[in-house]
């Protein structure tokens, strides 16, 4: 071997460790690289700043229809819900009342979710058969009903990161637990000062499932 | 002669038999629906000094059962569901029989289900899991890469955080399984995500993951880095064989000592991002909402807890004199360091028997021994883990978190034993 060649080589040796440390190196060899392709049909998911939302747009105005014929059965006509399937309209101001609603106008912090969500659990029981068209008008629709945007509001992937929704800012960060006060490992043993009153039966409540 | 007129019963009583094998056979097929009801009573002629039939003839062979199942006199021991509780049963849940099980390993079969879109039925040829966004190279494994990756064995318990979510105004549901049954701990079978990921390589920025199912719920969740590489694992087997489908076979993640939800069955993709995603579930569900209208979010860890048993609802006092109380306690956060259990509402203690092993994450069995000579008692137990955090009473949790809160539940919770032996679920205060 050359001297030149030589010198090549472990120049080359050289630059393969200083990549190696940027692009980690395979351990086990076990697994196939995954193509554009591949990943796009899967990586579905929406972010609160827009990222992937795949382009596509809808209006209020033309999700009233496709909301009526793929929502409306469990949900209402005007997102009221029906029977136990969840109301998605609604509960303005209740969440800090005895009986919260909690929907995706009273409670949902972000519509990337409402896209996300929709897109792929959505109808229930047909999951990711709508387009992209589609969800932007159902979602646009559902926002409208709870006065966030108007009617003729053009929703997109452009700016599904920007609405802003009601309860943005109703949500607790970090996790604050161990919240409780004991939290030294020796509890009170004997002649502790609690209540011993029944205040309550689950018996009389009387909604538990019984074998036949 | 005698002989003879023997002969001819046995004869009888075997034909009745095999009539009998058929007929409990095909009782066997449909027996996850079972309502087998016990008779009450011994049969006198099975008892000494008479010879039991089991003891005079032969049994089924060994080509029977090709997959064993439990005795058919145990029929009453299976997952139960609150019909009321969701709008269908594909996404709803169902409950643990704890109070039928001993020792710290669920069944397989018995473990409880939580599903968002019904069970995903999914040849595993098909299995595909897919790791994309912030790695070194975006990758695709089959169920068999993952099998070749060094291997991890496991018990962890896993717990829905909705677990005795429906006693947080009050005691609603009388049972042992209905109010703590959305827990269970197996042995899981897998790779680590640590080794996993060495495969693939990291970027800096990659801070978050969103592990996603292929079920069709898309079922999504958000978990920090720290904690992927901490302990989570890609799981294809538990308690030593394949997943059962109602728990996410071929594969799914195991995210040990944190809520449920985030551990997503059927698995077919992580993918690592900069901030958190953001999903349904944690925004919208696993946010705990406190009397002020604002909700906590991000409350992954599982606190401590523990329940009696035995004796619980479904459990009752038969007889005065000795008896073994039974419960089962755990913590996200480590290992049960002990359980103390009252007879008198809490007002005194006494500590019960840890049974080993005692294992980080996973439920923990304690027994103790009391005499019952007919009085009425408040039975209940507190857990405290390594961490020194003790399992609260209802009222300590209420003062700081409301009652409309539905996740986190992990209060101390009150059985009265009446003077008859009965067992009900009871509200102090």
């Amino acid at each position: 071997m050359s001297g030149l060649v030589r010198w090549i080589l472990s120049f080359s040796l050289i630059i393969f460790l200083v990549n190696s440390t940027i692009a980690s190196e395979r351990k086990f060899n076990l697994g196939q690289i995954a193509n554009k392709e591949e990943v796009d049909g899967w990586d579905i998911d929406v972010r609160p700043d827009g990222l992937g939302a795949p382009i596509g747009s809808g209006t209020a105005l033309f999700g009233e229809e496709i909301y009526t014929e793929q929502c409306a059965a469990c949900h209402g006509d005007f997102g009221e819900g029906a029977d136990r399937w969840p109301a998605l309209v609604g509960g303005e101001d209740s969440l800090a009342s005895h009986d919260p609603e909690k929907t995706t106008g009273s409670y949902w912090p972000y519509a990337s979710t409402m896209y996300d969500y929709i897109y792929r659990a959505m109808p229930y029981g047909v999951a990711q058969s709508l387009s992209f068209d589609e969800t932007y008008q159902i979602v646009a629709y559902l926002l409208y009903m709870s006065d966030i945007i108007e009617e003729d509001f053009v929703l997109s992937d452009k700016n599904i990161g920007e609405i802003e929704m009601p309860n943005r800012d109703g949500f607790l960060l970090p996790d604050p637990r161990p919240d409780i006060i004991n939290t030294q490992g020796n509890p009170c043993m004997s002649n502790c000062q609690v209540s011993t009153n029944i205040i309550g039966k689950a018996r009389d409540i009387d909604v538990t499932p019984e074998d036949e | 002669m005698k002989k003879n007129k023997k002969n001819e019963v046995s004869n009888f009583k075997k034909i009745n038999r095999r009539d009998l094998i058929i007929g409990a056979s095909s009782i066997g097929a449909i027996s996850l629906a079972p309502k087998k009801l016990l008779s009450e009573e011994a049969n006198p002629e099975n008892l000494p000094p008479n010879l039991p039939e089991w003891t005079q003839y032969l049994g089924d062979g060994v080509d029977v059962n090709p997959y064993g199942m439990p005795s058919e006199f145990e029929g009453h021991v299976i997952r139960r569901n609150v019909e009321w509780l969701t709008a269908s049963a594909e996404s709803s849940v169902n409950f643990t029989p704890l109070q039928d099980l001993e020792g710290f390993v669920t069944p397989n079969g018995l473990c409880f289900e939580r599903h968002h879109g019904g069970v995903s039925v999914i040849n595993p040829q098909d299995f595909r899991l897919m790791i994309n966004g912030l790695v070194d190279r975006e990758m695709i494994f089959t169920l068999d890469d993952l099998k070749r990756f060094p291997q991890t064995n496991k018990f962890y318990f896993l717990e829905c955080a909705a677990n005795g979510g429906m006693e947080w105004k009050g005691s609603q549901l009388n049972g042992c399984q209905y109010t703590f049954g959305m827990v269970h701990n197996v042995q899981y079978t897998g790779v680590k995500l640590s080794d996993l990921l060495l495969e693939t390589g990291l970027k800096e920025k990659a801070k978050w993951v969103l592990a996603e199912g292929s079920d069709s719920s898309g079922m999504t969740r958000s978990i920090p880095i720290e904690k992927i590489l901490d302990d989570c694992i890609i799981a294809w087997a538990m308690n030593g064989e394949a997943l059962r489908p109602e728990q996410g076979y071929p594969a799914r993640l195991v995210v040990p000592g944190w809520e449920g939800n985030m551990w997503v069955k059927w698995i077919r993709r992580l993918e690592f991002g900069d901030k958190p995603y953001m999903t349904r579930e944690e925004t919208s569900k696993y946010t705990d909402l406190l009397t002020s209208g604002k909700a906590r979010m991000f409350t992954w860890v599982m606190d401590a807890k523990s329940v009696i048993t035995s004796p619980s609802p479904e459990k009752p006092i038969l007889s005065k004199g000795l008896h073994q109380l039974r419960g089962l306690a755990w913590s996200g956060r480590g290992k049960i360091k002990r359980v103390d259990i009252s007879i008198d509402g809490g007002k005194n203690w006494k500590t019960a028997q840890l049974h080993s092993p005692v294992l980080s994450k996973s439920l923990t069995r304690f027994t103790l021994p009391f005499e019952w000579n007919g009085e009425e008692l408040l039975l209940q137990s507190r857990a405290i883990d390594e961490t020194n955090y003790v399992q609260p009473t209802i009222s300590e949790l209420q003062k700081i978190r409301g009652v409309n809160s539905i996740y986190h539940n992990n209060s101390i919770a009150t059985w009265l034993v009446s003077k008859n032996g009965k067992v009900d679920n009871v509200r102090l205060g």
